[in-house]
């Protein structure tokens, strides 16, 4: 039992791990702040997306419109792209934490990320489970693209 | 004591023009004793990134809804909730949000099931305040506790349960759903999670009014007479009738009770909040498919 929970710790990637123990960490009101953060911190797309709206993919489960790419870079490094508006910071947070979480990961580590890691992160209860289900839909679908080889 | 009314012109027409008030009246009686202002959006998190100064912020998840049944909180949650917010019974209450005030109405509604008798909303929510590039702030309100009392949440003059739906037939329903919703065609709405619904279509008899025709481009409410014209002459209501509103969780047909009730002055309206969540999974109720309402079944 003790080795089964050992190796599913090590099985999140690192800044996966450091990202959910970093919400952990603090109290309900100031998770949301994090996420507030991680709002603000969601990067432009590059410009060879933002040129190319029609590279991206719109995740239709989400509540706010959210489009996101998933690439797969010459040293097979995965990295995610995503575009939400300004006013659904809550899924530009959401875009961000994904993005950073899984940036220069390989195709299998990805596909190995827990599918209930949204869960986990302490904001289910600040957020509600209903709009957690719009970051899981996105991991579902970078996982989806990944699988399909589209990357 | 409440704070004095906003007196502009467009309100008059309104049946209950102290129901509004202006982004220009609320800037000027930013500060008033008495007076609290009230955020309520879709996204959880669009107050954090700036809201109107002093404005506190009310979730609809995480404040309204009971966190384990299907159901409003109750009265000892909402006094605890209003009271951490600051809110007194005599309170004047200004309530915005995003998209058209779609979850402010929301919030008034269930403000009304308590009873608070002095409740707002702001004409144009937040998408006009932020275009007419108002201040907006990161600051949190400096707030002073309160008790508010205890009071009993009285559901039945202004919210319908399935029961109710089945015996109301034969008097006017309002779907308030897109169109692809009430023909049956999609169960949800375009680009919204799957809330689960078994079965699509509408109820039958109902007609079908979305809910964001009432809202003008800047989000404002339409005029008397525009609304007069969809909802009387379009969608068949006259003075007296009892009329539900539905659509999928009771959200929209919130906004639209706001409008045939405080704008309107229609008495009785009540909101189905099972909506189609609920109905769409009932077992043995009638639906009908397509753009026709449909006859409307006998009573039960």
């Amino acid at each position: 039992m003790a080795e089964w929970s050992v190796m599913t710790a090590t099985e999140l990637p690192a800044k996966l791990a450091e990202i959910r123990d970093e919400f952990l960490e603090l109290e309900e009101p100031d998770r949301l702040l994090l996420l507030l953060e991680f709002a603000d911190e969601l990067p432009a797309l590059p410009s060879r997306y933002a040129d190319h709206p029609d590279l991206l993919e719109r995740v239709v489960e989400c509540q706010s419109p959210v489009f996101m790419f998933v690439e797969v870079d010459v040293d097979l490094a995965v990295h995610l792209h995503a575009t939400a508006p300004r006013e659904s910071p809550t899924t530009r947070g959401f875009a961000s934490i994904l993005a950073q979480g899984l940036d220069g990961l390989s195709r299998q580590e990805v596909l190995n990320v827990p599918d209930d890691y949204p869960n986990t992160i302490g904001l289910t209860k600040a957020v509600s489970p209903l709009r957690i289900r719009g970051m899981t839909a996105m991991l579902a679908r970078a996982k989806r693209r990944l699988r399909e080889g589209a990357a | 004591m409440p704070v004095d009314l906003d007196p502009a012109a467009k309100f008059t027409a309104y049946a209950h023009p102290e129901r509004l008030v202006t982004t220009e009246w609320l800037q000027q009686h930013l500060g008033t004793p008495g007076l609290t202002v009230v955020e309520s959006d879709e996204d959880v998190l669009l107050y954090e990134t700036g809201h109107i100064p002093e404005a506190v912020k009310i979730d609809w998840h995480t404040d309204l809804n009971d966190p384990v049944e299907r159901d409003f909180v109750g009265s000892a949650a909402f006094a605890d909730m209003l009271g951490a917010k600051g809110i007194s019974r005599d309170t004047t209450v200004v309530i915005y949000g995003d998209k058209n005030n779609w979850w402010a109405a929301y919030a008034l509604w269930v403000f009304t099931l308590f009873g608070h008798a002095d409740v707002r909303l702001l004409d144009g929510g937040r998408d006009k305040w932020v275009a007419e590039e108002r201040e907006l702030t990161r600051d949190k309100p400096v707030i002073t506790p309160t008790e508010y009392p205890i009071v009993e949440r009285n559901d039945a003059p202004i919210r319908a349960f399935r029961e109710d739906v089945l015996a109301h037939f034969g008097n006017p329903l309002i779907d308030v759903r897109s169109t692809e919703e009430y023909t049956g065609e999609r169960t949800h709405m375009p680009a919204y999670p799957e809330e689960g619904a078994l079965r699509g279509g509408h109820i039958p008899s109902a007609a079908s009014v979305p809910w964001a025709r009432a809202a003008a481009p800047d989000a404002s409410f339409r005029t008397r007479q525009e609304l007069d014209a969809i909802y009387r002459d379009e969608a068949g209501l006259s003075d007296g009738d009892s009329v539900i509103a539905y659509c999928r969780i009771g959200e929209r047909s919130s906004h639209t009770w706001f409008v045939l009730t405080h704008l309107l002055g229609f008495e009785g309206v009540r909101n189905y909040d099972g909506s189609w969540t609920e109905w769409g999974n009932a077992v043995h109720v009638p639906i009908a498919l397509g753009t026709e309402p449909g006859a409307a079944p006998q009573p039960r």
